[in-house]
């Protein structure tokens, strides 16, 4: 009786709840399975890494996650809503409020200004231009890229650009902030950089962090990480277990943030 | 940031976007240039009928003489005795114009009585011809043939090497109602100075003298002229409507020109102006049973009888251009759908990744179709200028346009009793004008072609809209380029 009660509460507070979730593509007469049966809990506030080689459906699950994509089958609660039953504008709507993307290629306007790349996400709020503009250099700010608001990214080193990409997914203080391989388009010294700062914000605002890396460092800094592996959730390999550095990023107490 | 990001998208792909402007401009400048120049081709075939015909004129009617009617012309230039050879002589012949058989003017009457006709004028064209020269030396009754001909303007050679050159000039006459001035043989001239007939000068010996005549005869306002041996005096210059050949060299009241040619109570064309321009076929018919052998022509008849380059340029107008025009605009149209298609393609993850960010379809649409309604106005801005430019070309160079009405028209043919030659000097079989080509542009021309840009703009953006629509977000995490 007190286990169940347990349970219950414990799955209140996730804030993801993925059961037996699949994908299948069809791309001709070919069908891939990119996701073949995941169950995962994520609970609000962790830094969680997902590992895996090429081809082992980490992308697809981040998409599932950040609700680019619908599940093929299974379900995919977050917040207590099934994703995988939403409509188009649901999905819309649930992107544009909950979630922050950073990409691997950094995916900004190339036409626009860094200035500008982060009012596009402001963009479906229909914040009024002024308001919209100062967010958006509010969180240029926080991420140290004040002096570099009017120059577009072709003039920003790719450290710079992954930083204002990181403003853009932050300047709407999303709940989960998700990056696919934010580090994979940088040099090492960069990457600590990048990841120093994801990592800085997520200690001080308590976001929910997802990262898709196959980077063991990264994996490092996480409080968790898991292991995909055709589809499916494995143990990650013995030698590749978490060792100080996993402690070193401890999940914050809930009681500490509202 | 909408407008922002379009100019900044624009400016990024500047040339290609010039490029479907200008693919656009093209379309729309060929469409206003041959619109203005089909336009043009419109105004010179209504310049051509008014002057043929005069403005106001909707029917005219005519008699055609039969050819046992029409006897060859005679000058008497044969000596009548031997004491007048070698003499020099001068003759004026004024006679009814050839192949036009007179109507009495109680014809005139009757027509104007007809159901839906709200007034029919009289009207006698004339040709006078002036003979002169020296008698023939050697009169010899057998040998030499009366000498029946003449260019207008050029030196006969004598049939007999004894005979001196005899010089033969004719011009037209025409007689005017002169209480009936808005109808009838001057309503297709313009008043250049004097002035025109007034009610009362019925047998008043003044005349209204084309400007061209005049200036080639060297004759002013208040001169005094001599046809057929009586003096008028010139009140009044005036031009045709296109400075043709169409209208007469001299116009003098009606009783006069009638007196003078043996014509007394008759005319050889009735003006007729129908009271509702839809009873014209009707008023046609009616005048057919009143006046049967006579020839009935309406201004529509008249333009179908046209020929010459004006009618060339329009079937231009007609066919080429506009099909030209047409092509030209598909092809703009394909062009900016094809470029703006390929540049959607790839911004794949331009747009997914704004999608992933939560840009409703709708607006990441917006956005294309707002670029590419920017080009469509550009191009159709830059479309007009061209337009503009083409018609102004046209109407600079404005070419001379030369429209023929056929011999069943006003003048009939003289039945080949006076020889090609003498055909030119009696008065042209077939009347030809010329008019000089305008190419007007007119405002709803001008938004006609800024629509048609828009239109396709707004076509290229929906196809880029509709493949930017269907691109997923997950595309934005997927592709790497």
């Amino acid at each position: 009786m007190t286990v169940t009660t347990l349970r219950t509460l414990e799955e209140d507070s996730m804030l993801y709840d993925l059961t037996g979730v699949t994908k299948r593509y069809t791309q001709g007469r070919k069908t891939v399975d990119a996701l073949a049966g995941i169950d995962l809990q994520i609970a609000e506030g962790e830094f969680l890494v997902i590992q895996g080689s090429t081809g082992s459906g980490k992308t697809t699950l981040l998409q599932m996650l950040g609700a680019l994509d619908r599940p093929t089958g299974g379900s995919l609660i977050y917040e207590g809503r099934d994703v995988a039953k939403l409509g188009e504008g649901d999905l819309t709507e649930l992107r544009s409020h909950s979630y922050g993307f950073v990409f691997q290629s950094f995916n900004l306007i190339p036409t626009l200004t860094a200035q500008e790349n982060v009012e596009t996400a402001l963009v479906p709020w229909h914040v009024g231009g002024e308001e919209r503009r100062r967010r958006a250099r509010e969180a240029l700010a926080g991420v140290n890229l004040a002096d570099r608001a009017r120059h577009i990214p072709s003039e920003l080193s790719g450290g710079e650009q992954q930083r204002v990409a990181i403003a853009r997914a932050l300047v709407r203080e999303p709940k989960v902030i998700l990056a696919d391989e934010p580090t994979g388009n940088l040099d090492e010294r960069t990457r600590d950089d990048i990841i120093g700062l994801l990592e800085e914000l997520w200690r001080e605002r308590g976001q929910t962090l997802i990262v898709v890396s196959h980077d063991t460092w990264v994996a490092g800094r996480a409080s968790r990480r898991i292991w995909l592996d055709a589809g499916k959730l494995e143990a990650p390999p013995v030698d590749d277990r978490p060792g100080a550095a996993a402690t070193a990023a401890p999940v914050p107490e809930p009681a500490l943030r509202i | 940031m909408f407008f922002t990001y379009i100019y900044r998208e624009l400016r990024r792909r500047h040339r290609q976007a010039l490029l479907t402007a200008l693919g656009l401009a093209v379309g729309v400048g060929l469409v206003v240039a041959v619109t203005a120049y089909a336009g043009g081709v419109s105004d010179a075939q209504d310049t051509v009928l008014h002057s043929l015909y005069g403005v106001g004129t909707d029917i005219t009617v005519s008699q055609t003489q039969k050819l046992d009617q029409a006897g060859p012309q005679r000058f008497d230039m044969n000596p009548g005795s031997r004491s007048q050879q070698g003499k020099a002589f001068s003759r004026d012949v004024v006679r009814s114009s050839p192949g036009q058989q007179s109507l009495s003017t109680t014809k005139v009457t009757s027509v104007k009585s007809l159901d839906g006709v709200a007034q029919a004028v009289g009207g006698l064209t004339l040709n006078s011809v002036h003979v002169s020269g020296n008698f023939a030396e050697a009169f010899s009754q057998g040998s030499a043939q009366p000498p029946s001909g003449g260019s207008s303007s050029g030196s006969m050679p004598a049939p007999s090497a004894s005979q001196a050159p005899i010089k033969v000039t004719s011009y037209s006459v025409a007689g005017v109602d002169v209480g009936q001035t808005g109808l009838g043989p001057l309503s297709s001239t313009e008043l250049v100075s004097g002035r025109t007939f007034t009610a009362s000068e019925t047998t008043t010996k003044v005349a209204v003298l084309d400007k061209a005549y005049a200036k080639q005869n060297n004759y002013t306002l208040g001169d005094t002229i001599k046809i057929s041996g009586a003096k008028y005096k010139v009140i009044g210059l005036v031009t045709s409507s296109a400075g043709s050949s169409s209208g007469s060299n001299v116009y003098i009241p009606l009783t006069l020109a009638q007196k003078m040619s043996d014509n007394v109570g008759k005319v050889n064309q009735i003006y007729v102006r129908a009271s509702n321009s839809n009873d014209i076929a009707s008023v046609k018919k009616e005048i057919k049973t009143v006046l049967p052998k006579a020839t009935v022509t309406t201004a529509q008849d008249l333009a179908s009888q046209v020929s010459g380059s004006l009618k060339s340029a329009s079937q231009l107008a007609d066919t080429l251009g506009k099909w030209l025009a047409i092509a030209a605009l598909v092809a703009a149209f394909a062009v900016a759908s094809l470029l703006t298609v390929s540049a959607v393609s790839r911004r794949v993850r331009e747009f997914g990744t704004l999608k992933a960010l939560g840009w409703k379809s709708r607006r990441v649409v917006g956005q294309v179709m707002g670029e590419s309604v920017v080009q469509g106005v550009l191009g159709g801005l830059v479309g007009v200028i061209i337009g503009v430019a083409g018609a102004r070309l046209i109407a600079h160079f404005s070419p001379v346009l030369k429209a023929t009405v056929g011999q069943t028209a006003t003048a009939g043919g003289p039945g080949g009793t006076a020889p090609p030659g003498m055909q030119a000097a009696l008065g042209q079989a077939a009347q030809t004008v010329a008019v000089h080509l305008t190419a007007p542009v007119s405002l709803q021309l001008v938004l006609l072609a800024v629509g048609l840009a828009l239109a396709g703009g707004l076509l290229s953006g929906a196809l880029g809209g509709w493949r930017a629509a269907r691109l997923r977000p997950a595309d934005a995490l997927r592709r790497l380029d």
